[in-house]
């Protein structure tokens, strides 16, 4: 018999999501490994002893959570999330495609990459159209483009003022949505919850003052839900669904979730449930192993 | 008890805080990272940057 998994964390900032997957994990007595992103020099050629049997990914930092991944899994070393989760959902055209790959209904997307050919995709899309960069969070700029002097406005300014990335144009069409979006919590095969969350700016985002209220999981977001999750490489997984006219769309999926203001609303233990996932990852390496 | 690198004022720290909590001070509102917890030593936490999020 295996002995009971160690679970490495990675983290540097310590948040309330954090701080409640660590007490969930004291509670259990589950031995835990906290690692901190910012003191870490990974010696990538050869596998150390780490004396963990699985990592628990909760970097804030994208590029940090991406590259120790990386690292990680060519050591053989079970991640929540993998790799491949993070690099897909850490970039808003990938998720996309992914999407598109396995028909998941998502908003209409053009990429362009220079300011020139992005106005031509938003005047196809028609106005009001959205322009994200790939990489971001927490609804940072995001821009709904009213008409075509606001179009030529952000274009300028993100050719003029952005790095790089900000010159891949990544436009979809607006969604008018009732007010809200849906948030739903994917944990390996099932939806176990989700929020509505409400706004009267068309940001809905809770970082940006969205208001949690509970969301039914019908036997209908659960299906779409799980199987964006799948599309983008299975785990812990955060979906966006808008409420479409014409039916639901998956607008992005997150990897390092965020769910403080979804346990009292839903009722569920998500920390629990996140730890549940983990602890199964590192068990069933350890019965291959 | 710690006090606030940007404004001076006492900042209440839990006991069961741990290295890497933020935590807000009551005063001036600064994010402040726990950077020690025997005794508790307390910084200002990074400013948000571009591929912060989840």
């Amino acid at each position: 018999m295996n002995s009971a998994p160690t679970v490495g964390v990675l983290l540097s900032r310590v948040r309330v999501e954090e701080k409640l997957l660590l007490e969930e994990l004291e509670r259990r007595g589950v031995p835990t490994k906290l690692i901190d992103d910012r003191e870490l020099v990974l010696a990538v050629e050869k596998r150390p002893e780490l004396g963990v049997d699985v990592v628990l990914e909760r970097c804030i930092q994208h590029s940090r959570a991406l590259y120790a991944l990386s690292v990680l899994e060519t050591w053989g070393v079970p991640t929540v999330n993998t790799f491949e989760v993070a690099d897909v959902c850490g970039n808003k055209l990938l998720t996309t495609m992914r999407l598109i790959r396995d028909s998941i209904p998502t908003p209409r997307t053009r990429l362009a990459f220079t300011p020139e050919s992005a106005l031509a995709a938003i005047e196809e899309l028609g106005y009001p159209a959205v322009l994200k960069p790939l990489v971001g969070s927490w609804g940072r700029l995001i821009s709904k483009v009213n008409d075509r002097d606001a179009a030529e406005t952000i274009l300028e300014h993100k050719d003029v003022l952005g790095t790089y990335m900000h010159s891949v144009y990544y436009v979809q069409e607006y969604v008018p949505k009732p007010g809200r979006d849906i948030r739903a919590f994917v944990v390996g095969d099932e939806t176990i919850a989700a929020i509505y969350r409400a706004s009267e700016h068309w940001i809905t985002n809770t970082a940006r003052g969205g208001k949690a209220t509970k969301c039914p999981v019908t036997p209908q977001l659960n299906e779409l839900c799980v199987r964006a999750a799948r599309a983008v490489g299975g785990g812990v997984v955060a979906v966006d669904v808008l409420e479409a006219p014409e039916g639901l769309l998956v607008n992005e999926v997150n990897y390092t979730m965020e769910f403080r203001n979804s346990i009292d609303t839903t009722g569920v233990d998500i920390p629990a449930r996140v730890i549940d996932h983990v602890l199964g990852v590192a068990r069933a390496a350890q019965r291959a192993g | 008890m710690p006090k606030c690198p940007e404004c001076d004022a006492d900042v209440t720290v839990g006991a069961d805080a741990v290295k890497g909590e933020i935590v807000a001070c009551p005063d001036c509102g600064a994010e402040l990272e726990v950077t020690s917890t025997g005794p508790v030593a307390l910084a200002l936490a990074p400013e948000e940057e571009e591929d912060w999020g989840e």
